[in-house]
């Protein structure tokens, strides 16, 4: 990818500022590396050279801030991401969860919800769909447009059909979309109990209580003392004996919350709040 | 003093064997940390950290956690699946964004990344592969005061990648795998 064009840590705090000043969004405690890579790769996008043109347009242009928004977060996801995971939904979790009457489970940092969707499965398969209500969440508007309408790029269905079949799926997965021309439908009835809603991990606050709290590749944008904030906010949301699920190599060791947890799954990053 | 706080192996088809010998040949009281960038299969959980781990000569490899502090000693592998970043505190960061040069971990992301935050106290040593991921990130490290390897490309069963970095980098060292062992086992 990698243009010329450099951005030094001081201009970053700038814009962060100018962000934070004339849009409300706080990037602050951002995890740098990352966060300079995306704000370049905007740039390049763009056609942007100067990171003086970058504020112009910024403090001049809220369709171009939407915009930069949207391309500034990492958006990408999977289903079925890590396919060990969602086995160990399937095997050790789900059938707990199968013991509430109301099941409630919330993606933080969602994206287009295809992680949503496959739990929507998971869930199916349990028999357990008709009560559990699944919030995905998100900060950026355009991921949750997008999971709103359940489709899928029809390319990576094969990789997506590959790991549910890894993560236990034993049904064919084709059953669960239609397919159309270049995208897959996901079927009605699967998304029936799936509320998708803008929801910023670093500004809002708890808004329901959970059995499974699932937020998975978020936290890694995140600098220590945000990912610490955030962990809180977690936990906050979970009943007692709730539990928490994020990335395969996040870490709950840099929080204050991680003496509230047992470890359920250490590979998976599986979580129970103790009380 | 060591000359190098890192050490970032660049490697792709063909490169897993060299890495092996690589990490068999580095002393043991070895003060920089070693960084390891492979391309892998993503989603198929893969032990690789182990396949390389040698426990007779207490090379152990490690794919480290998010925000995981880089300690001298130790050798690193990036988790498959996701970009390996290096924060200005010399902690890692994994990011999951989109695939570059059709590869995640990207050894130009992570290049580029050390470049920017240990300057000239990085050498790069890239070996076979058959893309040319690394060439970008090799020249942001020799540009930054580092110093690179490039296996000879004539060594290397996938000549593609090494060929790419040279292309690039002229000025980079080119050596055998037997003369890259002999280059790291005698860097402490
Ligand atoms: C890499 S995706 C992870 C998607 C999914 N959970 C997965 O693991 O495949 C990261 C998501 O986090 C969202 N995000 C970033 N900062 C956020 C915040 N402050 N509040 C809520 N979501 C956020 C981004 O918009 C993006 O959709």
């Amino acid at each position: 990818m990698m243009n010329l064009t450099q951005i030094t840590n001081g201009e970053i705090d700038e814009l962060i500022s100018l962000i934070r000043h004339n849009y409300g969004y706080d990037f602050g405690d951002y995890a740098r590396a990352s966060f300079q890579r995306r704000v370049l790769r905007c740039m390049d996008q763009a056609g942007i050279r100067s990171f003086f043109d970058l504020k112009y347009e910024l403090t001049n242009d809220q369709t171009f801030f939407n915009w930069f928004l949207q391309n500034l977060t990492v958006n990408v996801t999977e289903m079925f991401r890590d396919p060990m995971f969602y086995k160990s939904l399937r095997t050790t979790i789900i059938p707990i969860l199968a013991s509430y009457p109301t099941i409630k489970i919330w993606h933080a940092g969602c994206a287009t919800g295809e992680e949503v969707l496959s739990m929507a499965i998971l869930l199916q398969e349990a028999g357990l769909l008709e009560r559990s209500r699944l919030y995905g969440t998100d900060l950026n508007p355009a991921n949750l447009e997008r999971a709103r309408q359940g489709i899928v790029p029809m390319q990576y269905m094969k990789d997506y059909t590959y790991n549910y079949i890894q993560s236990g799926g034993k049904n064919d997965f084709s059953t669960y979309y239609t397919a159309r021309y270049d995208h897959a439908i996901f079927n009605k009835e699967l998304r029936r109990n799936i509320v998708f809603s803008q929801h910023n991990l670093v500004t809002d606050q708890v808004f329901n209580e959970f059995q499974l709290v699932c937020c998975r590749n978020v936290l890694i944008y995140f600098n220590r003392q945000l990912q610490n904030q955030v962990c809180r906010l977690l936990t906050d949301s979970l009943a007692p004996l709730g539990y928490l699920a994020i990335g395969m190599k996040e870490s709950l060791i840099f929080t204050d919350v991680r003496q509230q947890f047992d470890v359920t799954d250490s590979v998976c990053r599986i979580y129970r709040r103790k009380t | 003093m060591a000359p190098f706080d890192i050490i970032a192996i660049g490697g792709s088809a063909g490169s897993i064997p060299i890495v092996s010998e690589l990490l068999e040949a580095l002393p043991s009281t070895f003060q920089y940390a070693v960084i390891i960038v492979l391309h892998r299969l993503r989603n198929v959980y893969s032990e690789m950290n182990r396949v390389l781990t040698t426990s007779d000569k207490g090379t152990y490899v490690h794919e480290p956690d998010d925000k995981e502090v880089i300690q001298p000693n130790s050798i690193y592998l990036a988790p498959q699946n996701y970009h390996l970043l290096i924060e200005a505190d010399r902690c890692f960061s994994l990011d999951y964004s989109e695939l570059v040069n059709y590869s995640r971990p990207s050894i130009d992301v992570t290049f580029e990344s050390l470049a920017s935050v240990y300057g000239s106290r990085v050498l790069a040593v890239l070996l076979s592969g058959a893309n040319d991921d690394g060439a970008l990130g090799m020249e942001a490290i020799l540009s930054n005061g580092g110093q690179a390897i490039v296996q000879d490309p004539a060594t290397a069963a996938y000549a593609a990648m090494p060929r790419a970095a040279l292309e690039r980098n002229p000025t980079a060292l080119v050596l055998s795998p037997d003369g890259i062992i002999k280059f790291l086992s005698i860097t402490t």
